[in-house]
């Protein structure tokens, strides 16, 4: 009963329209960035290589190369930073963590669009 | 004003704030409480609420307890607790007390009782440090000396092993987030003495100053201040 309450609770400030996405996907993530009294949005793009945590809590992991160097970006998937995700392709792949990528060149890292 | 409320405490979790920032919260869980007594200057020597929560069984309570609670016109109370404080004026003897009493942002203090740890030793107990684990020593955890030879025993109030947990412990100065009136439910920032069903009590802190800080009203006798002063400032160049 009461994890039943602490799910009531927090369900109040998670976000209902997420879209399905999972690793491999290729996503574009709009962020919210407060400069002074300016709100701007930023746009950032990559593939997802993780999904981690549950409920309230959870983040993915979108990871680009930005002039030849790989960056990786964790947002809480129910942050109202985050304005909108928008997948852009969706990747086969037979992991939910694509670690692996990391470590490969961009030729190799290529992966396969799924239907 | 005696502002105090009995809850349990259901658990901790995450919320997001308006800057998007997660904060941790515990949820405390307050079913509404009960003004069983007023206790009166008059009659009593001091000023307090008597607060009754959580039903339990007519069977569980003895005669002179349902003659107590018939006085309030409420059903028998698991927990009764006292709230100091003043003016009493608002409260009445058989009222309902719910978690509306509190604001979003008001802080509060939290007072239960601490999980129990057992047994310990003075490394956990009391914070000692430990002798060196290598070199030969054989003294790895131990309590130290007992102190001076001169008074043939052992100094009251000698830090040792034993058990740990299970008292009373106020956590000051926390922050009321969200008051959920529908559910019940108090929202505090920040972790709260006691395991998962423990009986707690959110009163108002005792060190915040009686002018509200949060409210921007206040500031404006500063402002008017560092105003004047800054216009003198500007007259002396």
């Amino acid at each position: 009963m009461s994890q039943q309450l602490m799910n009531d609770v927090t369900k109040d400030f998670q976000k209902e329209d997420v879209p399905v996405f999972r690793a491999g996907d290729t996503v574009k993530v709009s962020v919210k960035i407060k400069e002074g009294n300016r709100e701007r949005i930023q746009i950032f793009e990559g593939l997802v290589i993780q999904r981690q945590g549950g409920g309230i809590g959870e983040t993915f992991t979108v990871r680009k190369i930005s002039y030849g160097i790989g960056i990786e970006r964790t947002f809480p998937i129910h942050s109202p930073l985050v304005e909108e995700i928008k997948i852009i392709r969706r990747g086969k792949v037979r992991r939910a963590k694509l670690f692996y990528i990391r470590g490969l060149s961009s030729k190799k890292s290529r992966i396969k669009e799924r239907r | 004003m005696a502002k105090g409320i009995l809850g349990t405490k259901v658990g901790m979790t995450q919320i997001f704030n308006e800057d998007g920032l997660l904060i941790p919260v515990t949820v405390v869980s307050c079913e509404p409480n009960v003004v069983l007594q007023k206790k009166t200057v008059e009659n009593d020597g001091y000023e307090a609420i008597q607060l009754g929560f959580k039903d339990k069984r007519v069977k569980l309570a003895n005669k002179p307890e349902l003659g107590h609670f018939a006085k309030s016109n409420s059903t028998p109370k698991r927990y009764l607790k006292e709230i100091a404080g003043q003016e009493l004026g608002n409260f009445e003897v058989g009222q309902e007390i719910r978690v509306n009493i509190f604001e979003e942002g008001e802080i509060v203090d939290v007072t239960g009782t601490s999980k129990g740890k057992g047994f310990q030793g003075n490394i956990k107990r009391h914070g000692q440090g430990r002798g060196p684990m290598a070199h030969g020593s054989r003294y790895h955890r131990r309590p130290g000396s007992m102190g001076p030879i001169d008074p043939n025993h052992v100094r009251k109030g000698k830090n040792l092993p034993g058990h740990m947990g299970v008292e009373k412990v106020t956590i000051q100065n926390l922050e009321i987030v969200k008051v959920d009136l529908e559910r019940n439910i108090l929202l505090i920032k920040g972790s709260i003495p006691g395991p998962k069903k423990g009986v707690v009590v959110v009163k108002r802190g005792v060190k915040t100053s009686a002018i509200d800080p949060l409210n921007p009203a206040n500031y404006i006798i500063a402002k008017e201040v560092s105003q004047v002063e800054k216009t003198a400032e500007e007259a002396q160049e």
